[in-house]
């Protein structure tokens, strides 16, 4: 029954409710950060840290909370991880932090964070909500490197900056400017969902 | 460029060649469920304008006053959010007492705010760019005014768009995408007219 209950709160988030293309949350860090997967990677990691910590404290905690000020409590505890984040990547990984800009910081306001706070780790417990944090993170992290892979691929010929593709390819700059990145993820969510619905229809 | 002209200048940046929505990708998740009327999108577009020219001044005030001089530029995202949180409390609590249509027109708009990114995200920018209070001010106007635009405009396709036959599997986020997309295209034709970094 447990081991049951561990694998299901694992596995839901990675496909039939996965926050980007199924509840189309953080969306915002999804198209800024992937047009060049290292930055993705990093990127990717600061949230699923964040998400997975932060769904635990505030789990730890719920008993505690004021209802009428929940919203705030939450906020802070997301900023408290988050300022860590910061404070890491600006200390060891210079060149990518200023790269991302102001995107760690507006790591507090993804929703997949105050949503997988409001919607589970306010009613179950600690080790529980870490498991559906960290994989909330996950269904994020790959959904976002899939993304990045495409674009950087197709956008400047290279994956993390090295060359792959010969001088033949002439670089399709589309895809790395902003409306590359709205036309990619929505092709994306295209194909997921066509893909389920195939699926829902020969059931 | 001149000290006078740059706040202008700014302004129109924010609003056409770095529109905060279609280049820096901000405020996306109430862009997507929001614009579905024009009529709602038009308040929430007000509501977030007001807030975002206000709160970027306030945040300006905080940082340069409060955290710059205690070193204190770490607690920037807690400082700017709890400011944020608490004024937009504050205008709801003021638009009850003061006017009872416009808070039944504003009122649903104002907690969605407190989670918009792009909010935060006005304020994170000011700082990275290092603007002074009036450029910032501006600044903010200038993002507020753009982000309603774009909301308008979608909301204003999106109308349309109930009338035509998108693919099952475009429904919803990924036609709303694929039209984010073709605006951002649009706006390209802007840049080049002014350019801030």
């Amino acid at each position: 029954m447990a081991r049951g209950m561990i694998r299901k709160t694992f596995l839901t988030p990675l496909g039939k409710e996965n926050p980007v293309f199924i509840q189309v949350l953080g969306i915002c860090s999804t198209l800024a950060v992937t047009n060049k997967l290292e930055n993705t990677v990093v990127m990717t990691l600061g949230v699923m840290f964040t998400t997975a910590l932060s769904s635990f404290v505030i789990s730890l905690i719920r008993k505690l909370i004021p209802p009428r000020i929940r919203m705030m409590v939450e906020t802070l505890i997301i900023a408290t991880f988050v300022i860590i984040v910061d404070i890491v990547l600006k200390a060891f990984l210079p060149d990518i932090w200023k790269q991302l800009g102001p995107y760690v910081g507006l790591i507090i306001t993804n929703c997949i964070i105050m949503g997988r706070a409001e919607a589970f780790a306010l009613n179950n417990k600690p080790g529980l909500s870490l498991i559906d944090g960290l994989s909330s993170g996950l269904g994020y992290a790959y959904v976002l490197l899939i993304i990045a892979f495409f674009r950087e691929l197709l956008g400047t010929g290279s994956l993390w900056g090295v060359r792959i593709l010969g001088s033949w390819w002439t670089n399709w700059s589309v895809m790395i400017m902003p409306p590359g990145a709205f036309f990619m993820l929505a092709i994306f969510i295209w194909v997921v969902k066509e893909a389920f619905i195939k699926k829902e229809e020969s059931k | 460029m001149n000290s006078a002209v740059y706040p202008i200048a700014v302004f129109f940046a924010a609003v056409f060649t770095n529109n905060i929505l279609l280049t820096n990708y901000l405020g996306m998740c109430s862009f997507l469920s929001v614009s579905r009327e024009i009529k709602t999108s038009v308040g929430l577009g007000i509501a977030v304008t007001f807030v975002m020219a206000t709160t970027t001044i306030l945040n300006w005030l905080a940082y340069n006053f409060i955290l710059l001089p205690f070193q204190l530029e770490y607690l920037r995202f807690i400082v700017f959010i709890i400011i944020i949180a608490a004024f937009v409390q504050l205008i709801e609590m003021i638009i009850e007492r003061v006017s009872e249509g416009l808070y039944a027109a504003l009122g649903i708009f104002l907690p969605l705010i407190t989670v918009n990114c792009a909010i935060l995200g006005v304020s994170l920018f000011m700082v990275i760019r290092d603007y002074n209070l009036i450029t910032s001010f501006f600044y903010g106007l200038g993002s507020g005014l753009g982000w309603f635009l774009a909301i308008m405009a979608m909301a204003g396709i999106r109308q349309k768009l109930t009338r035509a036959k998108v693919p099952p599997g475009l429904e919803g986020a990924g036609i709303t995408l694929i039209i984010a997309g073709m605006m951002a295209l649009a706006f390209m034709g802007f840049s080049g007219m002014i350019n801030i970094t």
